[in-house]
């Protein structure tokens, strides 16, 4: 057993806090207001080479493993969570799937560019009937020629304006009453598909949330990534990454909620004294740290298992539903100790709260991450 | 061209100091580059994108600044060198000077760049000793540098002013906050920190013995500065107001 971050982490870690504290935090507040995209902030980012963490060196990332990408999720997620969604979803959604299933020439012409930070990541499969239940998908592609016809609609899909490709699940045949479901890489710009961004949302304001209309769509039929009706399998795949970049962004909007609220509770006094001396404040913030360590021991835990070629469904699950609930009860606590303060939004624990509902709601609520929990314990 | 930096681990600038018998204890403490020195790496970087050539990072200091000159490679240093002076006793700027002599004795360089001061001792003395030893010029403070040839020209920060100085290489400069924006160390600089050589020396590879360069300056005593008191806000009108604070200042303070 080894607890120690190596040299690569370490410096990964403090590059990407002072990068997080003085070019993310700064703006957060306002970017909460005005739901303006971060995108000089995604900018700098590439040009760090934090855009293409985990993937290849010969396709322009950075050659990292998984413990490095909870590590950037977490520090960015500290100082903003629109910021920390964006980059996770960029890597594990839109990035991880062209890069486990693509064909050299799709990793060539798709994940490139996304390593190098010219375009965003996205991945197409939620729709009005359609989520974790793949079943419910509604979009088809139909064969015509050499190429698929696409008709559908997507919903609530993250990083969809910045996206350069984006691949989406539809339905392209059917086996008996089962469903045939693939993944097929749709260009941003191909005609007959529209990106809008129609939501109010309750957080993550600055996140660029779309949906997706697909009428009549042609794309080649080399466009379809990985196997012809393995889009669930795929899908199912690319969600055990991405629930640990949820896990990661848990980690960070609870230790900013912990941080902001600890030195509060030191500098507030009421009844003479240090909110941090009465014992009924000491007991939430000693329930905070420690549920800060353990979600975060989960989420590396996770990531190690992948970095090791080990199954991790199951631990990807645990770490974004312990991690997305101790945050929204840490994010919780946090308002109350800052009292009526923390109702206010320049104190930024409100923001921390709307930010991390979506964390045990996107890529699985919690619910589902309970079934997956219990399929894989034997159930 | 040849550049080379002096660097020098320190306490992050937000740790508490804490006296543990007479020393100042480094438990649980973080630390950093020294934030001046860190304006030195950035600009040996700049100079050796302008002008080629190879940026090497020194430092004299124990075994664990390797953290720290692993992250100047990262920054994109091209060596890195640690001088462990562990076993030197009561180690002083005199004693970091001599082995920096010692180091630079059979090196050929162009330019060597330090920060001006170190956030922990702060007394400045590294850059100019060094050059005194080894006979080149040395501007302390610059807020700029621009190299041709054999010549420099540097803008030095003198107490708020800018002077404007010519000086001839090899040279030894210390940086001055405004030099530079120090760049974060990028993703593929930190996966190749780990590959650039790292060379550990020890005082017998430089002809020393811990003798040679112990200490000149004996410690007598480390204590923090006193606790400020409490401020103290005077009440009554404007004269009332002066009149006590004249008396405080006779009678509590005496300084008048």
């Amino acid at each position: 057993m080894d607890f120690e971050l190596s040299d690569e982490h370490r410096m990964l870690q403090k590059m990407m806090r002072e990068f997080a504290d003085a070019e993310v935090a700064p703006g957060a507040i306002e970017r909460d207001r005005t739901g303006v995209f971060p995108e000089d902030i995604f900018k700098k980012l590439g040009e760090l080479g934090v855009l293409g963490l985990p993937f290849p060196e010969e396709y322009g990332g950075g050659g990292a493993d998984t413990i490095s990408f909870v590590i950037a999720v977490e520090e960015l997620s500290r100082a903003c969570g629109s910021t920390g969604i964006t980059y996770s979803a960029h890597i594990s959604l839109g990035g991880a799937p062209i890069h486990m299933f693509g064909t050299e020439e799709q990793k060539r012409k798709y994940l490139v560019p996304l390593c190098t930070g010219e375009a965003l990541g996205a991945f197409g499969l939620t729709e009005p009937g359609a989520g974790s239940d793949a079943g419910g998908t509604e979009t088809s592609a139909v064969e015509d020629g050499g190429e698929w016809v696409i008709n559908g609609t997507k919903c609530f899909i993250t990083n969809a304006s910045y996206a350069r490709a984006i691949p989406i699940t539809a339905v392209t045949g059917r086996r008996g009453s089962k469903k045939e479901i693939s993944a097929i890489i749709v260009p941003a710009d191909a005609e007959g598909l529209t990106i809008s961004e129609p939501y109010e949302k309750m957080g993550l304001h600055a996140s660029n949330t779309t949906e997706i209309h697909l009428e009549n769509v042609r794309v080649p039929k080399e466009n379809l990534l990985g196997r012809r009706g393995e889009g669930f399998k795929q899908f199912l795949a690319t969600l055990d990454g991405g629930r640990i970049g949820i896990g990661a962004m848990a980690v960070g909007i609870a230790q900013a909620a912990y941080e902001k609220t600890l030195r509060y509770a030191k500098i507030r006094r009421q009844f003479g004294t240090s909110l941090s001396k009465f014992q009924a404040i000491q007991f939430k913030l000693a329930d905070m740290a420690m549920k800060i360590e353990l979600a975060r021991l989960m989420v590396y835990k996770a990531a190690w298992l992948k970095d090791n070629g080990k199954n991790f469904s199951k631990e990807a699950a645990m770490c974004k539903l312990y991690a997305s609930e101790a945050c929204m009860e840490i994010c919780r606590e946090a308002i109350q100790i800052h009292g009526g303060n923390g109702y206010m939004r320049e104190y930024e624990v409100e923001r921390y709260l709307r930010d991390a509902k979506l964390l045990e709601i996107g890529e699985g609520t919690s619910e589902v991450q309970r079934m997956v929990i219990a399929r894989e314990i034997g159930c | 061209m040849n550049i080379y930096v002096l660097m020098k681990r320190t306490f992050d600038t937000e740790e508490k100091i804490v006296i543990e018998n007479g020393c100042i204890s480094d438990d649980g403490v973080n630390f950093i580059i020294n934030p001046y020195d860190e304006f030195a790496i950035e600009e040996a970087i700049r100079l050796r994108d302008a002008h080629g050539g190879e940026v090497t990072v020194v430092t004299v200091g124990a075994e664990d600044a390797e953290k720290e000159l692993r992250t100047a490679l990262a920054m994109g240093c091209d060596r890195a060198v640690l001088i462990n002076n562990e076993d030197v006793e009561d180690g002083d700027q005199w004693s970091t000077a001599e082995i920096l002599a010692a180091y630079f004795k059979d090196k050929e360089f162009d330019v060597i760049l330090g920060g001006n001061v170190s956030n922990d001792n702060g007394t400045g003395q590294i850059g100019p000793r060094l050059a005194e030893k080894l006979g080149i010029p040395h501007v302390s403070t610059i807020v700029k540098i621009e190299i041709d040839g054999d010549k420099a020209t540097l803008e030095r920060d003198a107490e708020g002013d800018i002077e404007i100085i010519e000086a001839s290489l090899p040279l030894l400069v210390t940086a001055q906050q405004g030099l530079n924006e120090p760049r974060y160390p990028s993703l593929p600089g930190i996966m190749k920190a780990k590959k650039k050589p790292l060379e550990v020396l020890e005082l017998d590879d430089l002809d020393l013995d811990e003798d040679d360069v112990s200490g000149r300056t004996e410690t007598v005593e480390v204590f923090l500065p006193p606790e400020k008191g409490a401020g103290r806000i005077l009440e009554g009108d404007p004269d009332t107001q002066a009149r006590e604070l004249v008396r405080l200042l006779r009678n509590e303070a005496k300084v008048i």
